[in-house]
């Protein structure tokens, strides 16, 4: 990959000029599903933009010292991994890539959460504190299921390479690592059940309740970026090798868009669970299917 | 620069964020608001959301008579709040203590400690009301600066003083 295709994946297609609208896009679609299924109108068709400039245009209290600079730190930090993960996926066929690409999205869709973590408790608020102590026991829970999900596809297919990932036809055991991803894309979302770490009205708003103005500007469009990344991720792996650019392009974002749709209506279906619930949830129920599938992959692998 | 005015003034005006303070109130009050946000009034369509923050907030909404022991929390609450940013007084309580007036325990009406933008009458108001207020203050919230005014400072101790 050279410089010029990397920087038009980064900034063009599929980075940010594209992932910017279809963040807005997916929240939308996130809170219109909710309103429909509650038989609402909803809210209209750009409001997450509104909601994005006017947060833009509002002040922030002022911050001092270090802990002031680390909160102006965080939400770009995990805006510029979102994006970075965009920027990554294969989308266009032999759009370029490098061995082991696959580690560096894996390393760069954690990075917001991990700032979420680390942003909850630069706040120095209660509320944010609890926020991220529940943030960070989800992601020990549902992390090792992920990477075990994401594993087992990479070694049935002897890479890590996403572009050869993508190419190449899907097996049984990937179908079984794409179900092992989707079951953690909730909790990755932070959406119903596992709207934990944010738990509107429960603890206030969590890791971001003392966040404002731009910064809460730059969460939305994090959480946002996360949507495209997490969804877009599922939609490379699991869409047909197409060998024409704008078919590719609109296959990806069809399948997106569906499991966008997906998840809202299970984000409007569900309550929130407790987080044991969660926890025992990921621990007890879905790791056995991710441990069956990475060990079945290194089975055939050794067989093969 | 003026295009980008236009463009902040309009998303001020299509995305109130509330954050609502009971200062007391009977409950009545804060039922409607619920209810406002409920799917037969649907106040999402107008792009407001319901803040657990109010750092996140444009708009605070208070219900009740504002009692003794709720005016230091008031005070706090809209320091919390950033510019720029209105109240909606809901109800007649935080307008003239209602049937509450000439009680001890109280230190109403609102807009002796807070500057109050709009007020929404009723015991209760309908949830409709509440909604119109709401679109009300985001109009008075659009055209409003970055640097406080002079008149969205809450007064000060003297003036406060009945």
């Amino acid at each position: 990959m050279n410089l010029i295709t990397a920087l038009a994946r980064l900034l063009i297609f599929p980075g940010l000029l594209f992932a910017v609208p279809a963040a807005w896009f997916f929240l939308w679609v996130e809170r219109k599903a909710v309103a429909l299924m509650q038989e609402r109108i909803g809210p209209p068709f750009m409001q997450p933009f509104f909601d994005f400039v006017k947060l833009l245009a509002k002040s922030t209290p002022p911050r001092r010292g270090i802990g002031g600079m680390l909160m102006r730190a965080w939400p770009l930090l995990a805006v510029s991994g979102a994006a970075g993960a965009v920027g990554l996926l294969p989308v266009l066929p032999s759009s370029g890539g490098f061995e082991g690409d696959l580690i560096l999205l894996l390393a760069l869709l954690e990075l917001p959460s991990m700032c979420i973590i680390a942003a909850g408790f630069s706040s120095r608020s209660i509320f944010g504190e609890i926020g991220s102590a529940r943030e960070a026991a989800l992601s020990v829970s549902y992390n090792i299921v992920f990477l075990l999900a994401i594993v087992s596809v990479a070694a049935s297919q002897h890479t890590f390479r996403l572009e050869m990932l993508a190419a190449l036809p899907a097996s049984p055991l990937r179908w079984l690592g794409i179900a092992a991803i989707l079951v953690c894309l909730p909790a990755k979302l932070h959406i119903n059940p596992f709207s934990l770490p944010n738990a509107e009205q429960e603890i206030y708003a969590g890791p971001m309740t003392e966040y404002a103005g731009p910064e809460l500007a730059m969460w939305e469009l994090s959480h946002g970026l996360e949507w495209v990344a997490g969804a877009g991720l599922v939609a490379t792996l699991a869409a047909p090798h197409v060998a024409i650019g704008w078919l590719a392009a609109t296959l990806f974002i069809v399948l997106s868009f569906v499991l966008v749709l997906l998840l809202s209506t299970l984000a409007a279906a569900t309550a929130r669970l407790a987080i044991d619930t969660t926890v025992r949830f990921y621990w007890q129920c879905t790791l056995i299917f991710a441990v069956l599938a990475i060990s079945s992959a290194l089975f055939m692998r050794f067989r093969s | 620069m003026n295009l980008w005015k236009r463009l902040i003034c309009t998303c001020r005006r299509r995305s109130p964020w509330l954050f609502h303070m009971n200062s007391g109130s009977c409950n009545g009050c804060d039922i409607e608001l619920v209810a406002a946000l409920s799917p037969r009034y649907d106040a999402e369509q107008l792009g407001v959301r319901l803040e657990g923050s109010p750092r996140h907030a444009d708009i605070v909404c208070v219900t009740g008579p504002v009692t003794r022991n709720a005016v230091a929390a008031i005070k706090t609450v809209y320091g919390q709040v950033c510019h720029p940013k209105a109240v909606v007084a809901i109800g007649s309580c935080p307008a003239t203590t209602n049937v509450f007036i000439d009680s001890r325990t109280l230190a109403g009406p609102l807009d002796k400690h807070i500057p109050v933008d709009v007020f929404v009458p009723g015991c209760p108001p309908r949830p409709d009301a509440i909604i119109q207020g709401v679109a009300k203050a985001a109009e008075i919230l659009a055209e409003r600066e970055m640097k406080p005014a002079e008149t969205e400072l809450p007064p000060t101790v003297e003036e406060a003083r009945p």
